[in-house]
Formats: structure tokens, sequence, C-alpha cells
């Protein structure tokens, strides 16, 4: 694969493009700090060729796919005992998950995760939130049925989740303009919104933060939709390259999809300032652009849940088409419950209907209807004021962890580094992660000689890390940085 | 109440805004065209949009047997009392986190999943030839399968589904990447199989396609294979064309009421040391139904093959969901798991399959003691959830006006939502549609 300066990137403009192809072994890109990925794969679209037609009496031929996705030879192994998916590679790991795999694989008393981002007390423990177990148990006690929810899914929780996203008191919502339906957490939320886009806007691009978190790629290739990226991440301030964003947005072909993380980007933890923000919103509504927000992290970056929702909320407020896939994986820690919504705000309540009846027919061939258990928990946690308030509360100790957890690794950095070296990035960076500015060999150190689990593209998870562990933590980045290349 | 005049103006106000120092802005909902604009209403989908429809019935004598989901004598959603026990379990368990599960989902669900369909001492699985990934009921099973299928099956990309089949498997695979054909199944003359007819679409079929085959209980018609029929399909589609078969098992201990002889097709496939393809759901067996508890299964002929086919698989389920949810199957899994809990499980399964079989036979009573004209045998003969009737469409829409009966246009209806309060309601439905409306 060929690695391409930030530069030339825009310069390459369309032929930078990524045609959907199935992600397959060994051309999965790590996404690692300072390196444009182009692929030079040759996976494209293939027609299914030889076997159209109702070639046979009796048969109907009931429909062809939309694409086949395929790199695979149609010669078949006609051989006994052959299988046939001996052509099967090995494919890598995840780069996110894998590290834990990694993690629980090492041996060391010394090892430390901070690759997954899922939040852990002091104690380095998961977290149930305590409104979690109150409300689980209270489901229990009412005797409630597991029947099927309906496609769009639980509507106590599709309103809860519409609220909580714009605010109670929208104008969009009270107009019927906002099309919810209960997604699987962040990434069935995302890929509902990505197959969408496939289907009603074919041909129409999504651009991609340069870096972004790692499953965005592979879910829009699986949707067969085509993406580029957009500059973000500046190495040299460890800052938002902001003109190289609005550059490479005003580029992109009109009626384009801007990808925005709503806040605590992943994983720089660089997010736009309100005016910034201003004037993404300004350059996106001119270019004719729809803006798709990616809301994993609701009131993980300030602590608040409303402030958290203000990028969104700007740009619904000008009144913009836009569409937002929300995650409660880690706000609510309802990791493994799967819960989350992709949501359409859109200019009337006509189109909201009919752009949710479609959502709808997503996902009934995708998994017919989504799981009950978290949609109840995040409706009676929301819906039980004392309960909803009480969450606040955890979701700001949460926050709040975080926070001082970046104070004290950055005293330790400081205090450590002899050299002057500048590591505030460590606190102006919101959210759980820190993008360290570690590369892939650096990154291998952490794990290989200090046991400490991240992922390659140089991200930590703060919410994995420990004041104990601090110290340790600056010692090992300090060495991985000054004595690895 | 207001005037036109005040409306008017209302309306005008709606669309201009005071800005901050006064200003006004148009709200672009008035005077932009969506970008959504060219985006049309979807029909309900064919099965849950009975539910929908049910739903808005007034009628307090309504009647819904649409969508495959058990329900008691009284009519009511059943929960097993095995779940309550397993739930109050985990509830109870402070060891238990909501961690992300890995991507193919609670290693021990995959197990004694796997265990369950296949025997606790198939051969298969003691070989290391079974790749079990924890998926969204049966409907997810199918579409990682299928997709998993369009990407790295080396033979033609191409599945064969009977005729007919449950309405969403004709958009499952599709979408996942399969060209979707049709076999001939369901003879509507004999109300039975075309097995003939089954046979020979399948000859003509390519070497290598893959096969979709109801594990039991085939939806909608109920209409199962004779054990010397699945051995008969068996050769051909093993010896003679290569074929893979795909299993759909939906109803694994609902259709017989035991567990076991409901594997049997599944299991004689897998024995014979061929390649199979199993997708697995608890939604009825366990009652499960929203909680989305299923099981894709891939038996490989070479376990140094199943390490890659899994390592691949996971790449299909991450950019769909990431990782299952954990709820349903770690309910699943405590109860599998205990054997007491196991054995109170079998004695609810067959307590629901047999009150299906009773449905039938009061159904079948009723029909008999109206003397509606037909012949009716095929109530007892099916097997499973659902009852292929045989009313058409106009017979159908009649039952549902007139009657306030609910169920497919395909003229599927579900026993279990039946009861005896509710068969003479039915009876006297079909009675009356078939004599007004006679095919």
């Amino acid at each position: 694969m060929a690695a391409t300066s930030s530069s030339a990137v825009s310069a390459l403009g369309s032929a930078a493009t990524f045609v959907p192809q199935r992600q397959l072994s060994g051309l999965t890109s790590a996404g690692v700090s300072g390196q444009k990925v182009v692929s030079t794969t040759s996976f494209v679209k293939r027609q299914f060729s030889g076997l159209r037609g109702a070639a046979f009496p009796g048969q109907k031929v009931v429909s062809t796919p939309l694409f086949v996705k395929s790199n695979s030879r149609t010669t078949m192994t006609l051989a006994a005992g052959v299988s046939k998916f001996e052509a099967v590679t090995m494919a890598p790991p995840d780069p996110i998950l894998g590290v834990s795999e990694a993690f629980r694989a090492d041996t060391s008393d010394a090892k430390l995760n901070l690759g997954v981002g899922a939040y852990r007390t002091e104690e380095l423990q998961p977290l149930v939130l305590n409104v979690v177990k109150k409300a689980e148990k209270k489901m229990l006690e009412s005797g409630e049925n597991k029947e099927y929810l309906p496609i769009e899914g639980l509507a106590a929780f599709n309103k809860a989740t519409a609220e909580l996203l714009l605010g109670a008191d929208s104008p969009a919502i009270k107009e019927g303009r906002v099309a919810t339906v209960q997604g699987l957490s962040g990434t069935g939320s995302l890929r509902l919104g990505a197959a969408f886009i496939q289907r009603y806007f074919p041909g129409a691009k999504v651009l991609i933060s340069s870096p972004t978190w790692g499953n965005h790629k592979n879910i829009f290739n699986d949707a067969g939709v085509p993406w580029s990226e957009y500059r973000y991440f500046e190495p040299k301030t460890v800052g938002l390259d902001f003109e190289g964003m609005m550059a490479d947005i005003k580029d992109a072909p009109s009626g384009s999809f801007i990808l925005l993380h709503g806040c605590a980007h992943n994983p720089t933890g660089i997010d736009p300032t309100p005016e910034q923000w201003e004037k993404i919103a300004d350059l996106i509504e001119e270019k004719g652009h729809m803006a798709f927000f990616d809301v994993a992290y609701q009131g993980f970056a300030s602590g608040s849940l409303d402030q958290d929702a203000d990028s969104v909320r700007l740009f619904v407020k000008r009144g913009l088409e836009i569409l937002v896939a929300q995650s409660y994986s880690k706000n609510l820690g309802l990791y493994a419950e799967r819960i989350g919504a992709i949501n359409a705000v859109v200019h009337s309540s006509d189109v909201a209907v009919r752009v949710k009846s479609q959502l709808k027919r997503l996902a009934r061939p995708m998994y017919s209807n989504p799981p009950v258990h978290g949609a109840k928990i995040v409706a009676n946690v929301v819906g039980d004021a004392a309960l909803f308030d009480e969450w606040r509360a955890e979701m700001e100790m949460m926050a709040g962890r975080i926070k001082t957890v970046r104070q004290r690794l950055y005293d330790d950095l400081s205090t450590k580094d002899k050299s002057g070296k500048d590591w505030s990035f460590v606190l102006k960076q919101i959210g759980m992660f820190s993008f360290t500015g570690l590369n892939r060999a650096q990154s291998d150190n952490m794990s290989d000689k200090w046991h400490v689990y991240m992922t390659k593209d140089g991200r930590i998870s703060l919410a994995g890390l420990s004041l104990a562990k601090c110290s340790y933590l600056a010692d090992a980045i300090i060495d991985s940085y000054y004595n690895v290349q | 109440m207001k005037s036109v005049h005040h409306r008017r103006i209302a309306s005008l106000a709606r669309h201009f805004r005071m800005e901050e120092g006064g200003s006004i802005a148009f709200s672009p909902t008035s005077a932009t065209a969506s970008s959504f604009a060219h985006v049309k209403q979807a029909p309900e989908d064919a099965i849950l949009g009975v539910t929908v429809a049910y739903n808005k019935d007034p009628s307090p004598v309504k009647v819904n047997l649409g969508v495959g989901a058990y329900r008691t004598e009284e009519g009511k959603p059943l929960v097993l009392n095995v779940v309550r026990k397993a739930e109050e379990q985990l509830l109870a368990d402070r060891a238990r986190n909501k961690e992300y599960l890995g991507i193919t989902g609670i290693p021990q669900f995959n197990k004694l999943s796997a265990e369950l369909i296949l025997g606790r001492d198939s051969p298969a699985i003691a070989q290391g030839r079974v790749i079990t990934a924890q998926c969204l009921s049966g409907t997810g099973s199918l579409r990682v399968g299928g997709e998993f299928l369009a990407t790295h099956y080396s033979g033609p990309k191409v599945i064969y589904v009977p005729s007919p089949t449950w309405g969403n498997h004709l958009k499952i695979f599709p979408l996942a990447g399969l060209e979707t054909r049709t076999y001939r199944y369901y003879n509507p003359k004999t109300r039975g199989l075309d097995y003939e007819g089954m046979i020979e679409d399948l000859r003509a079929a390519p070497n290598g396609a893959v096969v979709l085959l109801h594990a039991c209980a085939h939806n909608p018609t109920g209409v199962d294979l004779t054990q010397e029929e699945w051995e008969g399909l068996r050769k051909v589609i093993r010896n003679d064309k290569q074929q893979l078969p795909f299993f759909d098992s939906a109803y694994q201990g609902f259709a017989s009421g035991s567990l076991d002889t409901d594997a049997f097709a599944v299991r004689r496939f897998v024995n014979d040391g061929g390649e199979t393809f199993i997708a697995q759901s608890y939604a009825k067996n366990m009652g499960l139904y929203g909680e989305r508890v299923g099981a894709l299964s891939i038996v490989v002929r070479d376990p140094s093959v199943a390490a890659r086919v899994e390592s691949q698989l996971k790449l299909v389920i991450r950019p769909m969901y990431s990782s299952p949810p954990t709820y349903g199957a770690a309910i699943v899994s405590t109860i599998l798991s205990n054997p007491a809990l196991y054995d109170e499980w079998k004695v609810e399964l067959k307590a629901m399959a047999d009150r299906i079989i009773s449905m039938r036979h009061q159904l079948f009573d009723a029909l008999k003691a109206r003397k509606t004209p037909g012949d009716w045998t095929h109530i007892l003969n099916q097997i499973g959830m659902f009852t292929f009737t045989g009313l058409n469409k106009q017979q159908v829409e009649y039952m549902t006006k007139e009657y306030h009966i609910y169920m497919t246009m395909d003229g599927r209806i579900s026993m279990a939502g039946l009861s005896s309060r509710t068969v003479p309601q039915l009876a006297d439905a079909i009675h009356s549609a078939v004599v007004k409306f006679s095919s």
C-alpha cells in the first residue's frame, strides 16, 4: 500500500476515492498516524454473470443482488473431499478489538489495557452504572414479556433518544420531522444510515476524517458506499487541521455526506471549537452536502449531555437536514447490549414518515427487529426523573475521572520528560481517548516492552487508565517516543 | 376557534424565526426542498404488518394469527419459567458486567448451541470442524452466513430457496449478495410436498449451488420431508450435485416436541462429513423473541479451514453491528449449561408443542362439525407453528374484514395464536369465506 502525504491526498482528488470492497485479509488499514492509505487493491464491484435468468423450468429467479461483493473465482473445486473454503485466508485480528485479545493473552502483572474505549474504575474494573442495575431490577420485577419489538424498535426508547439528542423542546421533534429507528449501537446505526445512502443516494460519497474510528471505512465498504478522507489531524500542532478540513469538504462533489464526530473525536480527542462548527455548517450548507453525525460520547466529552449535543443542535437549528447515529455503549455503559439509534432530521413530517419506513425496510433483512433489553433500560432510566438525575451524576463522575487522569498523566509526562516537549495536548484533547502521536513501531514497543496495550495508530483509552498507573504509563510513553523510531 | 387569517399568520410566523438582534431568517423547512423528497413510503412488512393492522383494530374479538409468536390458552404471550429463573440468576450474579462481547459472541453459548443442533457427541464438533458465531436470531444468522458466502464461497453465488418460503428469505439473500432462485416444494393440489419437483429442480440447478432447507416445521406450509425423503434429498445434494446445504432451524423442539427428533435432518447431513451452514434461532423454542438470540454454525471439511473461516466471519460481522447483544445469549447459556434448567426447558417446550397440536385437532374438529366444504386433513398433517390453510387472498381479506381474523395473505395461520376460545370464531370465519368465495 502506498503512503502519501496529506497534501498529495487532496491533489489526488477523486482518485483517492475508495471503491467499496469487502475488507479482506492483509488489506485492512490500521490508520497509522501520519500515514495516508491509498488502496491499490483491484477489488471492484463484480457483476455476477453466467447464471442470470430462469434457465430451468419450474425455477423462478427471485432477484439478483444489488451488487456482488467478491474476489473469488467462480470455478469450483469438483474434487471430493476438498473444502469449498480452502482458499479462505486468515484475516488479521480487528485493530481495536484484537488489542483486548492480545491483552488477555499477556501474563505479565504490569499489563495495562488502553485499547478499546470501555470505561474502567480507578480499580480498573468494568462498571455497570447504578441506574442500570436499578432499571434491570425494575424490569424483572414488572415481569414484562419478550415479544418482538417492531422493526423500528421500542417506541419509548426512540422518543427518549431523539429528545436526549435534540433537546426535549426541540421544534424538529414537535413538528414530527425526526425519523428515529433503534439500531445496534453505533455500528448498527451507522450501517443502517450507510445502507440508506447506498440505496437512496446512489453514487454519493461519504467523507470521513483522517484519522477516524477504524470501523467507519469497513461499514461504508460493506454497505457499498464510496468514501474518501478529509484532512483532520495535524501532527505538527497535535491539533485540528481546520483549513485542510474545510478545503477538502469544499472540494467534495456537491451532495456528499460528511461524517462528523458530534463530540470527543475518536481517535484524536480533538474537537472543532463552536466558531469552527459554525463555519463547518456554513460550508456544508453552501455546498449542498449533508452532515452525518456519529454521536458515541454524548455526556462523556464535557460531562454534560446537553453541551455535548451542541454541534448537532446547531445544524438542526439552522434548518439543515442531517443523519445522526447514536450509541449508549459508553455513556450508559451498555456496551454489550448494543443499543443506539439512527436518526434523520428532515424538512417535513411527511418526509420523516417515508424515510423511517425505508430505514425499516433495510433493517428487516439484516436482523428483523432490534434487541429489547438495552432499549428498555434506556427508556426506564430516561423516563424516570430520579433515575435520569442519578444518571447525569454518574455521567459526570465518569467524565470527571477521565479529566483527573489526564491531568495526572500530563503532570507525570512533563516532570519526567526533561527535553521540554510540550505534552499539553493530553489536557486539550477531549473525551475517552488521547492521540499520543506514537507511531506503529513505538506503539508496538509499548506492548512488547511495557505490556501497555493500545491501538497501533497511537491512540490510548484514558478510560482504562488509573491514577496509580499514570507514572508507569508516562515512563512507557517517554521510552517509546524517544528510544524507538 | 381561530379564524382563517389567524391560522395563516401563525403559519407564516412559523416560517420566520426571530434571530438574536431582531433579524428574520427563513426556516429552510418551508423554503428548501428536502434532500429526501424522492424517498417513497415503503409498504408495511407483509408479516409484521399484520400485527400493525391488528393493533389498529378496535374490535374486542380480534384474533392475531399473523406472526409466529406463541400464545397461551389465555391468548397471552409467554415467558418460560426457566427463562425467568435464568434472568434472576443473572441479575444476582455480582461478577457479571456489560463489557463488549467478542465479535462472535459468548463462547459457551456458541458451544452449547452447536451441541444442541448437532448433538453433544457430534463427530464434527469433536474434530474441530464446526465454527459457531452468536448472531441476531435466525435473521441475523442467515444474513451473516449469506454475506460470508457471497464473499468467500468458491462455488456459484446462488442460493435456492423452497417455493414458498418465509418471505424474509427473499430479502435477506439478495441483499447479502447471493442470486436467489426457487425450487419447487409445496404442491397445492395435495397440500403436501412436491418431492419429485424438488429433486428435479435441484438436479437441474448448478453443481455447488447453495440450497436453503428448513430443518423442520417448514414455514409457511408446515409440510416437512419424511426421513426417507430427507435421505433421498441428501444423496442428490451431496453425491450428485455437491451442493451446499444451508439449514434454517427456527423451530427445533417445536415441531415434534423433541429436540433430537427435530434435528434429524441437520444431523444426517452433517454426519456424512459434508460442509453445511446452519442458522439457529431461540426466538420460538425459548420464547426469547425480542432478545434476538441465535447462532450461525459453519461445518467445514477440514479443521485447518475452520480457524480461517472464523477469522473472515468476524470481518463480516464487525461492519454490521460489531458484536452481538449479550442478554438473551446469557439466558440461553445459563439454561443449557444447567441440567435441571435444561430438563425444565424441555418440559415447557413440549407443553407448547403439545398445545399447538391440540389446537390443530380442535380446529379440524370444528370445521368437520360445520361441514365446511373441502378436505381439511392438512391441518392435522402439517407440522409446527403454522398451517397453510389453502385460503386465497380474497378469502383472507374477507375473514379479516368480517371476523377480525388477522393472518398473512398467503393463507398462513399461526396455530400458536389460537385458543379453545377463539377456535370457534376462526372456524366460523373459514367456513363463511369458503362458502362465499369457493375457489
